[in-house]
Order: C-alpha cells, then structure tokens, then sequence
C-alpha cells in the first residue's frame, strides 16, 4: 500500500451552491478539475500525491442534489450527494426498496456512511492496490497490470470480465442500483442525459481509465428508483474479511416477482467479480417459472459461474459466487 | 507537444511507456497537408495515350500486371490494416468499443498476410522488380522535376514499378514490420490462444520502448495510409488503382508508363527481347 503523506498538494478550491454552477465550472477544468463530494475516496488520492488536480469542485453547497422525494413514475429520486445513512434509514426507502436501505447500511462504518455520499459510493474508483500505488498500469494510463501476472497478489481481483485490467467495482450500492433498474441522471454543459444503471458502468474493454460512463465535465445528480420493482421479493448479502468494515470480496443483490410461488421475474447482480456490477441475465432467464426453491438456487449458482476465470489467489471468488446467487434466490423474503 | 509519455514504475525508475497521442493528430494533420499541398502543386497529367506503334506491335490489348495472388494480399493487408488502425487509434480519440480483441486478432491476420506476400514474392515472382537500382534514382530526380515543371522531357518510363512505388513499399513495409515485431511482443501481455502470458520476460524500460516503436509505426502508417489512398484516387493514377482490381493494364497505358525493356510481360516477352537485342 501507498504510504500517506498527509500533505496535499495545492489546488484551487471552488464551491459552487448549484448544479448550473458545478457543471461550468467541471466543463472549464475538464481533466484538471476533481469533483469532491463526501470526500472519502478523495483524500486518499491527494494524500497519496497521485491525483494532483488544479481545481477541485466541492459539492458540499450544491443542496438541490440532496435528499430523497417522491420519483414522477411513483419510485424514488434520491440526489447523488445525499449521505449513505439517510439512504439507509430513510423510512420510504426501508418500506418500499429495503434491498437498498440493506446495501447502503452496510457500507464501511457508520462515521464514514454519515460523511459519504450515495453518488460517491457509486463513482467511487477501483480499490486495487497496485493502481493505488500510483504506479503505471493500464488503468493509469500505462501498459501493463501489475495484478494479472502469475505473481501478482490479487486475492481482491476479477473472476470475469477481465480486459488487461483485473480490477473490480467495489460498490457496495451499485449492484442494488442495477437490480433495482434505477436509472443515473448525469449533468453537464450540455444537458441532462439518463442512463439505465446497467448501462452506467463500463468495463475495461470500452475504456480502461473509467469505470463509468462518467466523463470529465459530467455530474451524476439523481438516482431515480422506478416503481416497478417497489415491494419485490429482495436479497443483499455482503462477504468481506472483517464484518466490521471493509469492502466487499463478492456480493450479491437480487429482487425477484413471485406469484403463486413461481417466480415471474428477477434481476440478479454480483459484485466484487468484475470490473462492473455483473448483472446475471442468464441465471435470470433460467429462474423463471422455477418455485425459488434450493434446487433452482443451486442451479443457478452453476449457471452465475459458467465464464469465470479465476486468477492465482481468487479462486474462492468462484465459490462465493455460486453460492451467494443461490442463496439471493432459494432465501429472497 | 511531447512525443513520449512517460511514468515512474514501481522501483521509481522513470521509463517511456508509451508514444504520445498527440502524434496521431500530427500525423493526420500533416497527411491532410500533404495532400493539400501535393494536389494544388502536381498537376493531374492523364496519359496522352501516344505510343510507338512499333512497340505496339504484336502486344495484347490487355497485359497483367498483378497476379491473382499479389491483388488478394494487397486487398487483405489492406482490410487488416484498416482494422488495426480503427481499433488502435478510434478509441484514443473518443470512439470508445472494445477493441482489444479485434486489433489481436486482425493482427495476426496481418502477420499471415505478410507470410503468404514473401513466400509468392520468392516463389512466384521476381523480387527484384521491387528493387531501386541506379536507373531508379534517374527516374525518380527526373521525374520529380518534369512533376515540379522543371525538367525539359517528361519523367522517362519504369519499369515493373515506378520509384516512387518502390519508395513507398520499403518505407510501408519497415513500418509495417516495426508494428508486427513489437505487436507479436506486446502479445505476451494479453491473455491470448497462442501462447501464455509473460508480462515480465522484458525491464520496464524495455517494454516501453516496444511499446514506443509499436506507436511511431503505427501512426507513421496513419500517415502513410491517407498518401496511399490519396494517389490511389487521383486521376493520372487510377489505371493503377484499377489494375490492382481486375489485374490488368491496357496495352497503351503499358508502352507509355513502363519500359519494355525493363518490364518484360510475358505475353510482350518475344518482342521485348527482340527489342533488348536491338
């Protein structure tokens, strides 16, 4: 891991009070701005010395991107800067998509669930530690991964959907986002533009620097919650190496319509095995018309691991796989 | 603008790791001038169509100048060429698909491409038609001031190729072969069918410096591609372009462009030696 320096370089602070604002002012910076919301992620990249902007732009003033309302199809809209503990324990968002309130509670611990935010969690950057370092890998813009070789340490690492990185999403809220078929409103100078959430995360096949469509000058402002899968059969599990905090070394987040005890329809998404929230589109297809039973769940957990590739230290990533999408599916309530 | 990109690895080494990107930019802005610039200084001077009727003498209408063989390479290099160009450069400038395994894989259909050029090359034609003798270099001076209007006979006739064409092919072919070597080495980076990954087998450094090599071939071919493209098109030009189609030229375009006596086509054979003799 990359020792912290504790000093952070200079940088011009801007603190615009509206989405109008911080959307120029991201436009006029472009690569050299920095968007700092809850600032968990960020400070460790300043810290560390590897993210060295010219101007970061704090969304701390910007409220109109704050809280959680009444969605215009009868979901949610919650704002991208709205804290992880209000999404948590906000009553409509227990009552109607606890899968969410289950997923944002267990973020990290509850002092860093108060400072961070929803749209942070879902930005937030990879947690590999060789890309950490600052040293020059594919996803630094350089020409190798340190983590992908036979010697490499990446016991954290992807099982699918590798392209010369190996990285993984590490987002705790993201898999419920695309199980819920939440929708991402993302700002810029150039308008409003909306993208299903399954869609909101890229691998590094398209492009090896992002994990989201997100580009310079583009703001994440709403998460938007449709109605549709409001009172699902829901699941959420967290495996990671100390229950206390940490992030998550697999997850899965799954809701599931169930009616006369078949199941109509489903969306199952694991994370922590790729580089995106892997959305199970197969498991799903083969669930349907299946009772939500142990043998169903076991076949699915073969279906979740048919294409994945373990690395030297991640083979358990398989394990945790087949067995978390059988139980999202045989113990969804 | 800088040309490297440049980083500090893990032993706090700086090393090059890779060509800077703005060459791309460079290389299409300085293909777009050349372009500009050759089409408003050259004139577009289509053959008169004046031959010596004795030369004419006994020669077919038509007369081949690529073998099934050779127009299939060029036209497959050419399709694998334009794909590893699209899928290395598009997503540098905003384009953004997954590339990866298509760039390998028309890679490797290059490298076929090129296997099967050198075998028919030394199998099945003459390799020293490609060859730029002393004849050549008067050629070329004379035809680049009849080309600027300085010269007071036009430009004296080729053989099989003209030089210009042969300078060409050697300058494609060192880039082309720059970009297969470092691309067959960048390989052992990337999970592939062929051979297992090795991404240690060279220093940082070293891999930086393939990777530089791999960059300034490819967008020095960027360049190349648009000049190759462009004449291909331009009038005096396209009986080439068309021959590289259906494989043949007409007997005139034949007499007026190459000399007999450097060029023996097998049907003109007799008489060009009978010419030679004289």
């Amino acid at each position: 891991m990359a020792v912290i320096r504790d000093m952070i370089p200079p940088f011009e602070l801007f603190q615009p009070a509206g989405v109008d604002d911080a959307v120029r002012l991201m436009d006029e910076h472009g690569s050299e701005g920095w968007v700092l919301a809850g600032g968990l992620d960020t400070f460790d990249w300043f810290k560390d010395r590897i993210k060295r902007p010219a101007a970061v732009i704090d969304l701390g003033g910007v409220d109109e991107i704050r809280g959680i309302a009444q969605g215009g199809d009868g979901g949610l809209d919650i704002g991208a800067m709205t804290s992880l503990t209000d999404v948590a324990e906000h009553a409509d968002v227990q009552a109607r998509y606890p899968l969410l309130a289950e997923a944002a509670g267990l973020v990290a611990t509850p002092q860093i669930r108060n400072q961070g935010t929803l749209g942070g969690n879902i930005v937030q950057d990879t947690r590999c530690w060789y890309y950490r370092s600052g040293w020059p890998c594919y996803r630094a813009g350089g020409n190798i991964c340190y983590a992908a070789t036979r010697r490499s340490m990446n016991r954290e690492h992807c099982i699918v959907g590798a392209d010369r990185c190996v990285a993984v999403n590490p987002s705790d809220t993201a898999p419920a986002l695309v199980a819920l078929d939440a929708e991402m409103v993302v700002a810029s100078t150039s308008g409003e533009r909306t993208y299903p959430a399954v869609d909101f995360f890229i691998g590094p096949d398209i492009d090896i620097e992002r994990m989201t469509v997100l580009e310079p000058g583009d703001l994440l402002t709403r998460i938007v919650l449709p109605a549709r899968w409001e009172g699902a059969r829901w699941y959420f599990e967290k495996i990671r190496d100390r229950k206390s905090w940490d992030f998550s070394l697999v997850s899965v987040a799954s809701v599931l319509q169930v009616q006369g005890g078949v199941i109509q329809d489903a969306r199952i998404v694991v994370n922590s095995i790729a580089p995106y929230p892997v959305r199970m589109g197969a498991v799903e297809a083969a669930i349907r018309g299946r009772e939500p039973s142990d043998e169903t769940g076991q076949m699915a957990g073969e279906i979740a691991i048919e294409d994945t590739r373990a690395l030297r230290h991640n083979d358990y990533k398989i394990a945790l796989t087949r067995n978390l999408v059988k139980r999202s599916i045989r113990d969804a309530a | 603008m800088e040309f490297l990109r440049r980083a500090l690895n893990p032993w706090g080494e700086d090393v090059p790791i890779g060509v800077s990107w703005d060459l791309i930019w460079a290389a299409v802005i300085i293909g777009a001038v050349f372009v500009v610039v050759h089409a408003l200084m050259v004139p577009k001077k289509v053959g008169t169509g004046e031959v010596d009727p004795a030369e004419a003498e006994g020669l077919p209408e038509k007369l081949q100048r690529h073998k099934p063989g050779a127009r299939g390479f060029h036209w497959s290099m050419s399709a694998t060429m334009f794909a590893l160009l699209i899928t290395a450069f598009f997503p540098v400038i905003g384009i953004q698909f997954p590339w990866v395994t298509i760039h390998w894989i028309a890679g490797v259909l290059l490298i076929l491409t090129l296997i099967y050029h050198i075998y028919h090359v030394f199998a099945k034609q003459d390799f020293w038609t490609m060859w730029i003798d002393r004849r050549d270099v008067e050629e070329g001076k004379l035809g680049l001031k009849a080309a600027l209007g300085k010269a007071d006979a036009d430009r004296p006739r080729a053989g099989k190729y003209p030089v210009d064409q042969k300078m060409f092919h050697h300058v494609a072919m060192v880039a082309t072969l720059g970009a297969v070597v470092t691309g067959i080495l960048m390989m052992f980076r990337i999970d592939n069918f062929l051979w297992a990954e090795r991404t240690y087998m060279f220093s940082d450094a070293a891999w930086g410096w393939i990777y530089v090599i791999h960059g300034v071939c490819g967008i020095g071919l960027i360049f190349l591609v648009i000049a190759h493209v462009y004449f291909a098109i331009r009038p005096e030009k396209r009986w080439m372009t068309w021959s590289m189609i259906n494989g043949w030229i007409d007997r005139d375009r034949y007499l007026e462009n190459h000399d007999p006596a450097r060029w023996t086509v097998p049907e003109a054979g007799s008489q060009a030696a009978e010419a030679e003799g004289d």
